[in-house]
């Protein structure tokens, strides 16, 4: 067995390829059975970061690194959640305004409404 | 982390000592496979603002946004089957997946004729997805009239996502086929005898990380 490099048996690589077939077919699946908005995003999000973990986990052997290097390469990235969410709290005002002030509604007072769900269409 | 359980330290005590030692501070890790990862890093950060400028201008949306269901869908047999052709590409990444991680674990034994080979069938296995990908867009260009800058279906901004995400991605694939072709045949000629072949392992790093990106595109632009 070497020393530097990363050796595990191959009944592991195997284990994850089926793993990852599964959850591939699942996510499809998701699509052809038309599962709709709550249920819908929830189900792929499980699957991709199902799918994403085994990756990295095994795939990529961050499961056997020293915590140095998975913290290094897998804490950063986490600041791209803040970037989301920080565009994802604008969007809603953003598609709000569009429909107000581009939607051809003559309004004196335009009011912003709250969500998506409160403007019909 | 076999290190640290030897010492009986725990991973907090480890990334202190680790980062404070004054010499290397990615121990037990060839330099090239470190900076493979920092490199992945970065591009983390690309693919992932595209995909979050994508969810924003999708948000603000007034126009309708295409149904990629049945936009990707594909006849077969007479019917038409949604995503066909996607699901498709995104079984022969994995597949090449798996054949890369063999190719690695075939890498630390020496067994140099297999490495080629199962690198090769991974490199054939990405050209293969590029193929669909050039036949996707022709589709998509050509039949449906989508461009970088409209699309009859409603938001033009469907096109420009499209074609920068997916065309990042698969030049990121058609980059990989070509390193690993060039890895392999200098794994067979016995350019690596002297080291332990972790080149192999850096280059499925790569190939991996397209497959994971891979993953998120498939959930947020065809699925989502």
């Amino acid at each position: 067995m070497a020393e530097v490099g990363q050796q595990h048996p191959i009944k592991v690589y195997f284990l994850v390829w089926g793993l990852l077939f599964v959850f591939s077919i699942a996510s499809y699946m998701v699509d052809y059975f038309e599962f709709k908005e709550h249920l819908r995003w929830f189900l792929i999000v499980v699957f991709m970061l199902l799918k994403a973990g085994f990756i990295v986990a095994v795939f990529m052997h961050m499961k056997w690194e020293r915590p140095t290097l998975i913290t290094a390469i897998l804490v950063p990235p986490l600041v791209l959640l803040v970037l989301m969410y920080l565009l994802a709290f604008e969007a809603d005002y953003a598609w709000a305004s569009r429909i107000v002030y581009f939607g051809g509604e003559v309004d004196p007072i335009p009011l912003p409404p709250p969500t998506h769900a409160a403007v019909p269409h | 982390m076999a290190e640290a359980a030897q010492t009986n330290q725990g991973p907090l005590t480890t990334i202190v000592d680790d980062w404070s030692s004054d010499v290397t501070t990615f121990k037990a890790v060839p330099w090239g496979k470190a900076m493979m990862w920092i490199f992945l890093l970065s591009d983390t950060f690309i693919f992932t603002s595209f995909l979050v400028s994508y969810m924003a201008v999708r948000m603000t949306q007034t126009d309708a946004w295409p149904y990629p269901s049945e936009v990707f869908s594909l006849e077969a047999f007479g019917t038409p089957v949604p995503l066909l052709l996607i699901a498709i590409m995104t079984f022969i990444l994995i597949t090449s997946s798996g054949t890369m991680a063999m190719a690695v674990n075939m890498g630390y034994r020496k067994r140099k004729v297999a490495v080629f080979w199962l690198m090769f069938a991974t490199a054939m296995l990405g050209a293969s997805f590029v193929g669909m990908q050039a036949f996707e867009w022709t589709k998509l260009i050509t039949g449906e009239g989508v461009k970088a800058w409209q699309n009859p279906m409603g938001a033009p901004q469907f096109g420009s996502f499209f074609f920068m995400i997916t065309g990042f991605h698969g030049l990121h694939v058609s980059a990989g086929v070509a390193y690993l072709l060039i890895v392999a045949i200098r794994v067979l000629r016995g350019k690596y005898d002297n080291t332990s072949f972790e080149i192999v392992e850096i280059t499925g790093l790569y190939w991996h990380f397209v497959d994971l990106v891979w993953v998120f595109i498939f959930a947020f632009f065809y699925l989502w």
